[in-house]
């Protein structure tokens, strides 16, 4: 049985349909040139074997020949890369009403965290038919999360957020392996995507969850005192957060960044690395201060500040099209029937 | 004159009076330690890197022994994490990347120019003295613990979480590394300056343009690799802050460091081989190479194409999906002149006369193996496939078909092709034609179930693995055995026939090349008289006209 002997995948994500496609075609391709190769090669090594009195014709060679096969491989090769781009593009960029977990990789094991507060530990539960948005990050060295059944990789990185994400689409257990070489234990760091039909996932997620992790994030915020700079008005020694996720930032050199989950994990590690315009640098940093789980509450908190209901009309003009808060409810209701 | 004097050849039954040559002018431990004789210095490189090969070769066996059984049952984890790391920096940086420049470079170079010796042939030993301290660092290190951080010392696993030796492989390295560029800058001083009277570059045979391709990359690429190495040693030994992230330093940026070098690397292995196949399919199939300008410029636009590539093993890193897109394409770009290249290999046979001893059954391996190992350089480039078997052994197989089916055939092929000149005895041509078939079989055997291994998901460097990838396990196992027959036969029956082969005539294949024209084994400064070049580069034609007397002709 093929249980002992895969030949191919498990195929198991919408990704997963698109890179088999590409993976076919260039094994086509591939076969093909092969195949001719192979056939030249045996075909001339046989019929121009050495034989008395017959010496070699010289040939010194043809430019027009060779413009052709550099020409059509190179044709050939382009199509491969605008494919495998588009592939990549779409793997890349997550949908914006995506579920969000974030991933928190250690020597050696994945701690998860849903939005919604359910913490897991090498076992993801998703449910079928939804985009879910991982937004991983490492206490230690470079992990990187696989799960070959929906062809999607990318390495988790220390101090930094790496994202990645994918909508399943057959309920069924599946292997999370970490890829990056990562120590001791690194073939030990695999894990399990445990895809469920919507409503055995909605019971899963009724039980052991502490509160959403915005609302964890909330506390934390009370908790070391942000709220006393970070104030709702404009009256704060800190930019006021509502409504800024997702929206561009005048920096104080003049730059402007997009308040992305990258740039609200800097400011709070590294506030002075890209400051706002107006405010003078006198936030602490809070590296070594919160744990990585604490970083992903407060950035989750930050991110709920910004949702529809909150968002601020001042942020209307400033921002280009891909606007979080303006898009989301068409984004939402587009998203759900493809 | 261009002609050699004939030799009489050795006469049956009559053990004819050795000539003087290289190896026994002198005899002794000195003669040869402080030789500056090209062809000595490669025969000394070439008794260490299969020293090293073999070291490298029985870390590779345990590995595979491992991977026998689903479990982590022959040895501990953290000891196989030791075995692949140092399985690939003996391979790669004390037997890939030395091997064919430094050891059949090493002894035709300056023969295939008509000159007396490299440029600098103090510098030539000192390249020599150079990777035997790099060496003996790197046994020193393995020796005293070795090293589990992977050949590829990411950071911050290799700067701040291994508790392994480091310090000394990566230094190990980085005095390794200065052989090779020492190396480097001698052939291409060497190319330029010392050709014979009429060996214009259009003359060059193309292993000479495939060295001086290599040369180029390795002074350009090698003293990347050492300051980066120097900077992981700086950030593990002083916490200064420059990879990793606690200390305000940035991991990808040692990536982009480490590939810039070792992409080229890889070019630094295969083109020299590529090299070395133009002069094996040349001469069995007594012809001049077909498009030989293509074929040398594409040496050139792949060492040049090939320093602009390095990102595309960072696709799923963290790098911005515009660079990747730049990578991607780029790669792209080097796939051409590599085809290129096979397919003027292949058009060279058409109406050839065709002959299958050793070296050409290595070259028909090497077409397979590259073809295979090429092609699916091309599934790596793509982006969309890239993210799903990035770090798995679909990289593996890839590789290892391009660095050990293309690298090492090349290499081997070289070897049997150049082994009368070498050692001025014939190596026995039944075992040599078994073991290029062993080798093939054994090598595809290995490492094909790979590819397979790798799109269904299992990843490299995995210790123990889930059991429904056991039986691909097994059969790369049982490849991996194979293999290593086939690569212990050719060392033993060189060795043998030192002993016990039959003198080779001067030109035992009636080949093209200035190699060809002296005695074999050639003397100490290689010619008896100054070489003049007035004929193109694989001369087939004339030397195949029937028995009429080589005249210089007026051009």
């Amino acid at each position: 049985m093929f249980d002992n002997f895969p030949l191919w995948p498990e195929r198991a994500s919408t990704a997963a349909a698109n890179v088999d496609a590409l993976f076919i075609f260039l094994l086509i391709v591939s076969g093909m040139m092969t195949a001719l190769i192979f056939t030249a090669v045996v075909y001339f090594a046989a019929r121009y074997r050495r034989r008395k009195g017959v010496p070699a014709e010289q040939i010194e060679g043809s430019t027009p020949l060779e413009l052709t096969w550099s020409f059509i491989p190179f044709v050939v090769f382009m199509v491969i890369f605008a494919w495998g781009a588009v592939v990549y593009f779409q793997s890349r960029t997550p949908p914006r009403d995506s579920t969000e977990v974030y991933v928190v990789a250690k020597q050696w094991m994945w701690k998860l965290e849903h939005a919604e507060g359910q913490r897991e530990i090498n076992e993801l539960h998703v449910p079928v038919g939804r985009d879910v948005k991982l937004i991983m990050t490492s206490q230690d060295v470079i992990h990187s999360f696989f799960v070959p059944a929906f062809r999607m990789k990318q390495d988790v990185l220390p101090g930094r957020y790496t994202v990645a994400w994918f909508r399943a689409t057959k309920p069924g257990t599946y292997h999370l392996f970490c890829t990056q070489y990562c120590g001791t234990q690194h073939s030990g760091m695999i894990g399990n995507v445990i895809v469920q039909e919507p409503a055995q996932y909605e019971a899963w997620m009724s039980g052991g969850s502490t509160g959403p992790l915005s609302a964890t994030g909330e506390k934390i915020f009370a908790e070391l005192g942000c709220v006393t700079c970070h104030r709702t008005d404009s009256q704060g020694r800190g930019p006021n957060l509502q409504g800024v996720f997702g929206k561009p930032v005048q920096l104080d050199d003049g730059r402007t960044v997009t308040a992305d989950e990258n740039y609200i994990r800097e400011c709070i590690l590294d506030p002075g690395a890209r400051r706002v315009k107006g405010f003078q640098p006198i936030m602490p940093t809070f590296q070594g201060l919160v744990s990585e789980e604490q970083v992903n509450a407060l950035v989750a908190y930050v991110k709920s500040l910004a949702q529809p209901a909150t968002a601020g009309v001042k942020t209307a003009a400033v921002t280009a099209p891909q606007n979080q808060s303006q898009d989301q409810n068409q984004a939402a209701g587009s998203q759900v029937n493809p | 004159m261009a002609t050699a004097t004939p030799q009489p050849a050795a006469q049956p039954g009559v053990q004819a009076i050795e000539r003087e040559n290289y190896l026994n002018k002198h005899y002794g431990v000195p003669s040869w330690l402080f030789t500056t004789d090209h062809k000595r210095i490669a025969l000394l490189y070439l008794m260490s890197i299969t020293f090293f090969f073999f070291i490298g070769g029985f870390f590779a066996l345990l590995i595979r022994l491992e991977l026998l059984t689903p479990a982590g049952d022959l040895v501990q984890a953290d000891t196989y994490n030791k075995l692949f790391t140092q399985h690939g920096q003996v391979m790669v940086f004390f037997f890939l990347i030395p091997s064919i420049p430094a050891v059949l470079g090493n002894f035709l170079v300056p023969m295939m120019i008509g000159a007396k010796d490299l440029a600098f042939p103090r510098i030539n030993l000192l390249s020599w003295y150079l990777y035997i301290i790099g060496g003996i660092m790197m046994l020193h290190c393995m020796l005293t613990g070795g090293v589990d951080t992977g050949w590829t010392f990411y950071v911050p696993f290799s700067t701040a979480f291994s508790n392994t030796k480091v310090i000394e492989a990566g230094l190990a390295i980085f005095v390794a590394g200065f052989s090779s560029i020492l190396t480097g800058l001698n052939f291409i001083v060497t190319i330029h300056r010392m050709r014979a009277p009429g060996m214009t570059w259009s003359r060059l045979p193309l292993f000479i343009w495939a060295h001086y391709a290599t040369s180029i990359i390795q002074i350009l690429g090698t003293p990347v690799i050492a300051i980066t190495l120097v900077l992981v040693v700086a950030e593990r030994a002083l916490h200064l802050g420059i990879f990793d992230p606690k200390l305000g330093g940035d991991p990808l940026l040692f990536q982009h460091l480490f590939w810039f070098y070792s992409h080229p690397a890889v070019y630094i292995m295969i083109l020299p081989s590529m090299g070395i196949m133009s002069e094996i399919i040349a001469c069995f199939s007594r012809k001049r190479i077909f498009g030989y300008t293509f074929v040398a410029l594409s040496s050139i636009s792949i060492a040049v194409f090939g320093f602009v590539v390095w990102a595309h093993h960072m696709f799923v890193a963290g790098i911005s999906v515009y660079a990747a897109l730049v990578f991607s394409i780029l790669s792209y770009a080097v796939a051409v002149p590599s085809a290129v290249k096979v397919f003027n290999w292949t058009a060279t046979l058409y109406k050839g006369s065709i002959r299958y001893d050793a070296p050409m059954l290595y070259a028909f391996g090497f077409l397979g193996l590259f073809t295979i190992g090429g092609l699916t350089g091309l599934f790596l480039a793509a982006l969309g496939i890239d993210m799903h078997v990035h770090d798995t052994y679909f990289v593996i197989a890839h590789f290892h078909y391009i660095m050990v089916g293309g690298a090492l055939m090349g290499y081997l092929g070289g070897m049997h092709f150049w082994w009368p000149k070498i050692s001025g005895k014939l190596y026995p041509e039944g075992w040599a034609r078994l073991a290029a078939l062993i080798v093939f079989i054994g090598f595809n055997l290995t490492f094909f179930p790979q590819f397979i291994l790798g799109y269904v998901g299992m990843p490299r460097r995995y210790y123990q693995y889930p059991p429904e990838f056991q039986v691909l396990n097994v059969l790369s196992t049982a490849g991996a055995t194979v293999l290593g027959i086939g690569y212990l036969l050719p060392m033993i029956y060189f060795l043998w026939s030192m002993r016990y082969g039959k003198p080779a005539p001067d030109n035992p294949w009636n080949a093209a090349g200035l190699e060809w024209k002296t005695q074999s084994p050639p003397t100490t400064y290689n010619f008896e008289e100054e070489q003049i070049v007035t004929w193109e580069a694989y001369n087939y034609e004339e030397l195949d006209a029937p028995q009429k007397q080589e005249v210089p002709v007026a051009r």
